[in-house]
């Protein structure tokens, strides 16, 4: 059964030139789990958005096709109606979550639909229980973590039990622990409760395994729906930036079918004999200690302490030395002190205990790029000598808040960077939202810096990002360093914060190219062994 | 912070109407009590609350905001008082303002009404840790459903928004001064406040955006009054309602039936009688007895 239908759907928001929407023809049936595939400002948020109401109903804007949501025309049912039948989750929790106590979150909705006590006590049950989020029922929001916001919020779209639910890219914002959770809980719910969903994600290796189907979208237009094995044959020809790391590995080897979750690589690998199950299933190397005094230390922590009065120690005891031209990821779940450690590098915090030095000026960015932009041209915010070294000279008239969110990152990054290069880079957690390309560009700017003297120290839960562009890696829990070493070591042989290739293949590979590599030798070796 | 969190006490336990009601009959005991033995009393009461709540630690963090308050209040009414007969101090011939003659029933009486203040703000203060803001404005929303929601936004969102507001305030801190203005000079601070507030209310405004749209999706539009509840009363809900309807009794009589007498002019009349030594007894032991039965507080 159809349960929402887009039929030739095109959309233009207010005072804009491009459509967001271009004949958009698809249809979601119940019970299916979609993953909507594309890079950022494609129209996958604005899909979304149209298949709630909000499009057109709250953003204005010209509007054309059908949709229907149940049945129901959105034309004729704006969002308060549809709201029975579709939850919505968007990126930011703190933006979705209005009352001051979960319970009450969780009411609202039931209430304002004019549910009755009875209907209204038992729908916020069940949303804790299937959630996991009873014991925080009577907990102010503000007190929980961002992870428990999210799910609160997820709560609150779920209370009415809905029966199309749509993610705008929930798990952005959380670390990879929280992000897998809340993939699981999604399909849980899908499996249990018959829920369709339909989640817009960048990060499609978290999601591919539990999807149906995957809708990739482009301009505005959908340029492929299909099944995620095929989704993935697609993408290699086509849109190669959407692979997921194990799929491009596969492809660079020339091994099909392209393995939609970290399982399904292992079994074709297993197939092949191609799987070491010594080293593939072998834990985490013991890193090796970092070379001291290769270079000059452009940051130096001795002993470092940052304890709350009346409160937890965020850091503790914390050592490091980053030497110049040295990039190192700093790893671990949320509230594992890395904002803290790079606030204290900046300046913006004092150690309580402990000593910190630098080189010289360490320029910081933090997490939310807006936070950075106060004037209403982007000519105001740097000078022309910065906007030209980011590639941003060509936008210097635009207003920096209409900017796609990897263009406000590099204005960002401008802004903190402008004048005397500083002697450290400090970035924390620069790829939310990010899609695979633009991290590859930050990436690669990132390594330029280094090259050019620069020590650059990135705080990122990111696991394929900090492969991409550290050498180094520093994982952190409760404000220790639990492991230091080369970023090979760091990120392999774990479940969390190991990049999928290392998950697929063990401590052997970090990289699809190493793993590809690895895999080429280990054809080659087979085809011998058939040989003698 | 002076903010709600639900801890295992009795009055976390009660029922939000019933911890508003102890609250609002503490406040109407201050407002109608003159007698400064009682006040002091009820201040002592509110304390002991505070600490069967939980909440004593923060509550005491409001102490510098009430002396500032507070003291002011006294010295305003020691100098502009030209009433009471006890000189301490004379200040001599003051032009306009007359003879400053300090006198001691102006300072009783200041020292009154700044206690009235002080324990005025820590009951609400009290209220606003113990009573859950939500489940208050609900039966509120009962009412007017709007003004409730709004004011329920409200209490949510301020903090959010001032988290912002530091968030872009930290941002500010890690730009590199801009050329040829040295970081810290006026000119700069001035220049970083004005934009630090243009930037802050345009995120405020990119933010009620996005909550506007998730209202819409929780039928917002077509809203009806939230349900009537029929949760059984529980003993803390009984015992604080009982509470808060006795301190109202024992207050409303002793203005109309001046049980515990107390003047400030011309001269200050304080008589020791068995009703002020038995309502001092009586109004922190009613405040603080609904604090002695612990069971069933944990959420």
């Amino acid at each position: 059964m159809t349960l929402l239908e887009l039929d030739r759907v095109g959309y233009r928001y207010p005072n804009t030139a491009v459509p967001a929407l271009r004949d958009v023809q698809v249809a979601v049936e119940a019970g299916e789990f979609v993953v909507l595939a594309g890079h950022s400002g494609q129209g996958k948020s604005t899909l979304l958005r149209a298949a709630c109401g909000l499009v057109p109903h709250f953003h204005g804007g010209e509007f054309a096709g059908r949709v229907r949501l149940a049945g129901l025309d959105t034309r004729e049912h704006g969002p308060a109606q549809l709201g029975a039948l579709v939850g919505v989750l968007f990126q930011d929790p703190e933006s979705q979550l209005v009352m001051n106590t979960v319970r009450a979150e969780l009411a609202l909705a039931l209430e304002n639909r004019g549910g009755s006590e009875l209907q209204v006590a038992r729908g916020v049950e069940e949303a804790a229980l299937a959630l996991g989020i009873e014991s925080l029922l009577d907990r102010p929001v503000r007190e929980l973590s961002g992870g428990e916001k999210q799910r609160v919020a997820l709560g609150a779209a779920l209370a009415g039990r809905p029966r199309l639910l749509l993610l705008d890219e929930p798990t952005s914002q959380l670390d990879p622990v929280a992000g897998d959770e809340l993939i699981g809980l999604l399909r849980r719910l899908n499996e249990e409760w018959d829920v369709a969903v339909v989640l817009a994600e960048h990060r499609l290796e978290r999601c591919l395994a539990v999807a149906d189907r995957v809708i990739a979208m482009e301009g505005g237009r959908i340029v492929h729906d299909g099944e995620p094995g095929a989704f993935l044959d697609w993408a290699a020809s086509a849109a190669p930036a959407l692979q997921t790391p194990a799929a491009r590995m596969f492809a660079q080897v020339g091994l099909r079918p392209p393995p939609v979750g970290v399982r399904q690589a292992r079994a074709v690998l297993r197939t092949h004999g191609l799987l070491d199950p010594e080293t593939s299933a072998a834990p985490a190397p013991a890193p090796k200690r970092p070379a001291r005094g290769r270079g000059s230390a452009a940051l130096e922590l001795r002993g470092v302490w940052h304890e709350i009065p009346r409160g937890p120690a965020i850091l503790r005891g914390v050592s490091l030395r980053v030497d110049a031209g040295e990039t190192v990821a700093l790893m671990g779940r949320n509230g594992a002190g890395k904002s803290t450690l790079l606030r204290h590098a900046a300046g913006l915090m004092a150690p309580t205990r402990g000593k910190l030095s630098s080189a010289g000026r360490v320029a910081l960015l933090l997490q939310n790029p807006s936070d950075y932009l106060l004037h209403d041209r982007v000519a105001d915010e740097a000078d022309a000598e910065t906007l030209a070294r980011e590639g941003l000279a060509g936008l210097a008239e635009r207003n920096p808040r209409d900017l796609s969110g990897g263009e406000r990152q590099r204005l960002a990054l401008a802004i903190v960077t402008a004048g005397e290069p500083p002697a450290v880079l400090a970035l924390d957690e620069p790829t939310r939202g990010m899609d695979r390309e633009a991290k590859g560009r930050l990436a690669e700017r990132l390594r330029a810096r280094a090259r050019g003297g620069e020590a650059v120290l990135v705080a990122t839960h990111d696991s394929e990002f900090a492969a991409s562009c550290a050498e180094r890696a520093i994982l952190m829990a409760e404000g220790r360093i639990l492991a230091d070493g080369p970023v090979a070591d760091v990120l392999s042989g774990g479940w969390y914060f190991a990049t999928e290739t290392a998950r697929v293949l063990g401590p052997a590979g970090l990289r699809p190219e190493e793993g590809a590599a690895l895999l080429r030798a280990r054809m080659a070796g087979t085809t011998q062994e058939l040989l003698a | 912070m002076i903010a709600y969190t639900r801890r295992a006490t009795p009055l976390h336990a009660a029922r939000a109407g019933a911890g508003a009601a102890y609250a609002c009959a503490l406040a109407l005991a201050v407002l109608l009590i003159d007698n400064p033995v009682l006040l002091g009393a009820i201040a002592l009461g509110t304390v002991g609350a505070a600490v069967g709540a939980g909440v004593a630690r923060p509550l005491l963090r409001l102490v510098p905001t009430i002396l500032i308050v507070s003291i002011p209040i006294v010295v305003v009414q020691v100098l502009v008082s030209r009433q009471g007969l006890t000189v301490f101090a004379r200040l001599g011939n003051l032009g306009p303002f007359g003879q400053g003659d300090l006198t001691v029933e102006a300072l009783v009486y200041g020292v009154v009404i700044a206690l009235k203040v002080a324990v005025l703000m820590l009951a609400t203060a009290l209220a606003s840790m113990t009573v859950d803001p939500d489940e208050l404005l609900r039966v509120y929303r009962r009412l007017a459903f709007r003004p409730a929601l709004t004011a329920s936004l409200a209490t949510r969102m301020v903090p959010v928004l001032l988290d912002d507001a530091r968030r872009l305030a930290e941002a500010q801190r890690t730009r590199p001064p801009a050329p040829g203005v040295a970081r810290g000079s006026r000119m700069q601070r001035m220049r970083d406040a004005g934009r630090l507030v243009h930037a802050s209310v345009a995120g405020a405004l990119d933010r009620s955006l996005d909550v506007a749209a998730i209202l819409e999706l929780r039928g917002f539009e077509g809203a009806r009054s939230a349900p009537r509840r029929s949760r059984p009363r529980s003993r803390h809900d009984l015992s604080f309602m009982t509470a808060a309807l006795l301190l109202s009794g024992l207050a409303i009589a002793d203005r109309i039936a001046n049980l515990a007498p107390f003047a400030t002019y011309p001269l200050v009349h304080l008589p020791a009688r068995a009703w002020t030594v038995a309502l001092a007894a009586a109004l922190p032991a009613l405040m603080l007895a609904p604090f002695l039965d612990r069971r069933g507080v944990a959420a």
